[in-house]
């Protein structure tokens, strides 16, 4: 696998193999990179950031409430793609849990107030 | 008239700091804000990434806005006018502005922050050529159509300019459901962060080309595609090369540029390179009692330093409006080698520590930052890389200052 570290601005390209079951990156200036790099390839994670529709039009942003696997952002997506909402939220409130069975949960991230046009 | 110590134009991060900076010192404040909410920029910025500097914690725009509006809001010594649109400012501090709500606004101010931030660069300001059919945007209209409003602005897109921005625009339509099929940049490379282009674009297998441009765009009422091109070193077009890339959108992620249109007919000194006004350590412009803070004053990366520098010209402007700014001799602070840009670009000599911000014109690994003063050696810093996109800072003593100072990098 490539990618680019992300760590520092140096931004190093790095190229991730498994042998014999030992994972080993190339290309990395410092330990931060080898870290990075190995996460990358064993198990990356990512925070989503997405807006849910309200009934009746507008929409309400929110995130994750933790980085989850990155190779569940699609179902996460989807599953925000069909929510629906029909009442008002506060920032921080829980919105929909453990969203497509991630683990994590969907957080508002602003006010919604319901019926209030935008 | 209604009088204020100081009156802040804008309600942006820059507005909402500068507000919580003259508050510190005592000062009754107003914020005049054209939008219906404060915040600016950032309630359109859903994303996460915001903070980390300043509050220690990665927050989505919302958020980061969310902190300050609610200092600002609970605080009875400022005044929020919304929907408020700023007209003129005279040079006496004198303000008027325009509300649905309110009508006609007169306030003068013992002092005023610049705090409006900044517009995009736009189709007519890169020269487009081809068609004006519809499905052309700049990336922040499409931004906060999409997360304000709640439209999705196109199906099948492709974005010029590789600045954060449109990354983060890649990242958002993509997870709508629109297939976005390239992203391109005049440059050799990027002004975005690493972070944007890894989780933007890789994560969703979508392809930034370097050195390429758009030709032109095509469609009648709607945009059907665009023609693009490899540049030279010159950055024209080689049009041989030329291809076509069907689509329905083009986003454009091509600049921002400071709205100082209020200041036509000022005798505000500007920057060219900046295209913000010249200020010294305050933040204060060559008009004294005008302070500037924020995009308005030139272009962040990071809204953490937004709100660091408008604290700076919100105390300072409190402190000149009560007549306790000292204000001594200054000298000048230049762009040596290899450096776009430093802000401020005046320093008054004296004590305590100034941090001086500065920009680097090209992508520089292993050079040194260099700072002098007169002919003194103020400080020397190493660096193993310096990008344009990524704003750096370097603090000095101002007791140490001998004459006017330079920063620039060397070997
Ligand atoms: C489209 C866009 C997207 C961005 N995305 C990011 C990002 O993802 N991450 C990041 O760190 N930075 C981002 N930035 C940079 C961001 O703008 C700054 O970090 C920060 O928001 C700047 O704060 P500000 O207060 O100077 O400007 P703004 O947030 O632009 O606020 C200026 C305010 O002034 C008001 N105003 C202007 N003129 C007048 C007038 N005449 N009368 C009354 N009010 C007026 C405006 O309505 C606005 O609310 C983005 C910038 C833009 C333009
Ligand atoms: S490997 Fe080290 S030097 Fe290279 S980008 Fe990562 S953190 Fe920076």
């Amino acid at each position: 696998m490539e990618t680019t570290c992300i760590m520092c601005p140096m931004g190093c390209a790095l190229t991730i193999e498994e042998q014999d079951g030992v994972v080993k990156v190339r290309g990395n200036t410092c330990p931060r990179g080898e870290k990075y790099g190995v996460n990358e390839y064993v198990d990356p994670k990512r925070m989503v950031t997405t807006l849910l529709k309200v009934k009746g039009g507008g929409v309400l942003s929110v995130k994750t409430s933790e980085p989850f696997r990155k190779a569940q952002v699609s179902a996460v997506l989807q599953a925000a793609a069909k929510v629906l909402l029909d009442r008002s939220y506060k920032a921080g409130e829980v919105v929909v849990k453990d969203v497509a069975g991630s683990g994590v949960d969907l957080i508002a991230t602003a006010d919604l107030i319901f019926g209030e046009k935008a | 008239m209604k009088h204020f110590d100081v009156v802040i134009i804008g309600g942006g991060p820059a507005g909402m700091a500068a507000a919580l900076g003259a508050r510190e010192e005592g000062a009754s404040v107003a914020i005049l804000e054209r939008d219906v909410r404060l915040g600016g920029i950032l309630n359109q910025c859903i994303h996460n990434g915001f903070g980390l500097h300043y509050f220690g914690e990665e927050l989505t725009g919302p958020e980061y806005a969310a902190r300050f509006r609610e200092k600002v809001l609970a605080d009875r010594g400022v005044t929020v006018y919304l929907e408020a649109m700023v007209l003129s400012l005279t040079e006496e501090r004198n303000v008027t502005a325009v509300s649905p709500t309110q009508g006609f606004i007169e306030l003068s101010a013992g002092s005023i922050v610049l705090a409006m931030g900044c517009r995009e660069r736009s189709a007519g300001a890169i020269g487009l050529m081809g068609t004006r059919p519809a499905g052309i945007y700049t990336a922040g209209m499409a931004q906060r159509l999409s997360n304000v409003g709640g439209f999705l602005v196109g199906k099948e897109a492709v974005i010029l300019g590789s600045g954060d921005i449109g990354l983060i625009m890649a990242r958002r339509m993509t997870s709508e459901g629109a297939k976005v099929k390239l992203v391109m940049e005049i440059m050799p490379f990027s002004s975005g962060l690493k972070r944007n282009i890894v989780q933007c674009l890789q994560d969703y297998d979508i392809p930034l080309r370097y050195s390429t441009t758009v030709t032109r765009v095509t469609g009648k009422e709607r945009l059907t595609g665009v023609y693009i091109a490899p540049v030279d070193e010159k950055l024209q077009p080689i049009l041989e090369k030329e291809e076509y890339v069907p689509c329905d959108t083009l986003l454009l992620s091509v600049g921002l540029i400071p709205e100082n249109d209020l200041l036509t007919g000022m005798d505000v000194e500007m920057s060219p390179v900046t295209a913000g006004a010249v200020v010294d350590e305050y933040r204060q412009t060559s008009v004294s009692g005008i302070f500037s803070a924020g995009n308005v004053l030139h272009v962040h990366d990071l809204v953490d330093n937004v709100s660091e520098e408008a604290f700076i010209a919100g105390k300072s402007a409190a402190q000149y409006a009560a007549g306790k700014l000292s204000q001594g001799e200054c000298v000048s602070v230049a762009a040596g080698e290899g450096v776009r840009y430093v802000l401020p670009q005046r320093v008054h000599k004296g004590e305590g520590k100034v941090r001086l911000y500065f920009r680097v014109n090209k992508v520089y690994r292993g050079k040194s930052v260099v700072v002098r003063s007169g002919d003194e050696l103020l400080k020397r810093k190493k660096t193993m890389v310096l990008a344009p996109g990524e704003m750096q800072q370097i603090e000095i003593e101002k007791s140490l200052i001998k004459g006017d100072i330079s920063v620039a990098l060397e070997e």
